[in-house]
């Protein structure tokens, strides 16, 4: 098995402490190491004090999300070898707030999707005799969408406007639109038609390109805009 | 619905300029994408341009003539041809962002990048040589 040292520029701040910077590490790779491994590595090994977020190690849980050489990834399923980069960049997500390291707050990613008031679960598949496991609320909708965040980062519009809805609420907005399984969904394309909805999208479709379970919530607002002109028309001629 | 959280991070605020034009690493429609913000504002300059050389015409046939024969010089045609390929390509990219930002065909945008662009391309290299032919 080759191995080789390659270096990691590791994005550093902690709150409260000096301003942002890039700091370097070595690491000993073979063709297998991800780039959540190495990062691992750097944190038993270097530097106890390096935050990152991660859980599943299989692209399922969406918690890894962050920037390698400047795309939006998932590091652990991204092979350091393949990279094919003597140095790798790496730094979180944009377009959330940097809580330290490599972690942002998702918290406004997650307040767009309960701001749309939209039911994770829809009570068509809401099972009366399902318990709720210990320590959540209720369930939560089981769709391709892993909730990375990886779309919201790539989003050049949402890194212009910090009131953007943008592409994972709308993407999901979309799906229920889709298929409203009797649910009303009126009160969610009205949410969607609006400045900071839909329309403030300017189609450079990096979302589709940085998404990693295939939802492609580019697609998806072009579909809510195909809706949202034809309920124009139809108010148009008065139907 | 309206009291969403913004999304502003004071350790690394927003960038507007950065965040559209750099496209290190980006796909072809973020490159359709920047273009089509650069020639917008290329083609807003031109305007308020324009209309200025157009003022020109109150001065009389006198300014007026200057000005013709400033424009025949190879330089300005050179900023002629940078004009031609902003129109060019900003009709044809923005004829693709209305069809698909209608959700028409927005499920083959590469495939209308490359033809529209593409004929925009063809349209701006007979403009460019008439440029300076004619």
């Amino acid at each position: 098995m080759t191995e080789r040292d390659i270096e990691f520029k590791v994005f550093r701040y902690k709150q409260g402490g000096a301003a942002p910077a890039h700091q370097t590490f070595t690491v000993r790779c073979d063709e297998n190491t991800t780039v959540l491994v190495a990062l691992q590595d750097i944190r038993r090994d270097q530097d106890g004090t390096l935050i990152l977020r991660h859980s599943c190690h299989h692209a399922s849980c969406g918690t890894c999300g962050m920037r390698i050489n400047g795309r939006e990834e998932l590091a652990c399923v991204v092979k350091v070898f393949e990279l094919g980069t003597p140095t790798v960049v790496v730094e979180p997500m944009r377009n959330m707030p940097v809580i330290s390291d490599l972690v942002v707050d998702m918290e406004p990613f997650y307040d767009r999707f309960n701001a749309a008031g939209m039911p994770f679960i829809r009570e068509s598949e809401y099972l009366e005799e399902a318990e709720v496991a210990e320590g959540l609320e209720t369930y939560m909708r089981c769709e391709n969408c892993i909730e990375c965040n990886l779309c919201v980062s790539a989003c050049p519009i949402m890194g212009t406007d910090p009131t953007y809805i943008g592409p994972a609420a709308l993407a999901a907005t979309w799906r229920v639109v889709e298929e409203p399984r009797g649910l009303d969904s009126r009160p969610l394309l009205d949410w969607v038609d609006s400045q900071n909805g839909c329309w403030r999208c300017h189609v450079a479709y990096e979302c589709n390109e940085a998404c990693p379970s295939g939802v492609l919530p580019g697609d998806k607002i072009m579909s809510l805009r195909r809706e949202l002109t034809k309920r124009k028309f139809r108010r148009l001629f008065g139907r | 619905m309206d009291n969403i959280q913004p999304t502003t991070d004071p350790v690394r605020p927003k960038a507007p300029l950065r965040s559209w034009f750099d496209v290190r690493g980006r796909s072809l429609s973020t490159l359709a994408f920047a273009l089509n913000r650069l020639t917008a504002i290329g083609l807003t300059i031109y305007l308020f341009l324009h209309l200025a050389v157009l003022s020109l015409l109150l001065r009389g046939p006198e300014g007026w003539d200057q000005f013709v024969a400033l424009a025949k010089n190879p330089a300005f045609l050179l900023l002629d041809v940078v004009l031609l390929f902003g129109v060019v390509y900003h009709m044809a990219n923005g004829i693709r962002v209305a069809l698909v930002g209608m959700g028409v065909a927005h499920t083959r945008q590469k495939s209308l990048f490359y033809v529209l662009v593409g004929i925009a391309l063809v349209a701006f290299v007979v403009g460019a040589v008439l440029i300076f032919v004619e």
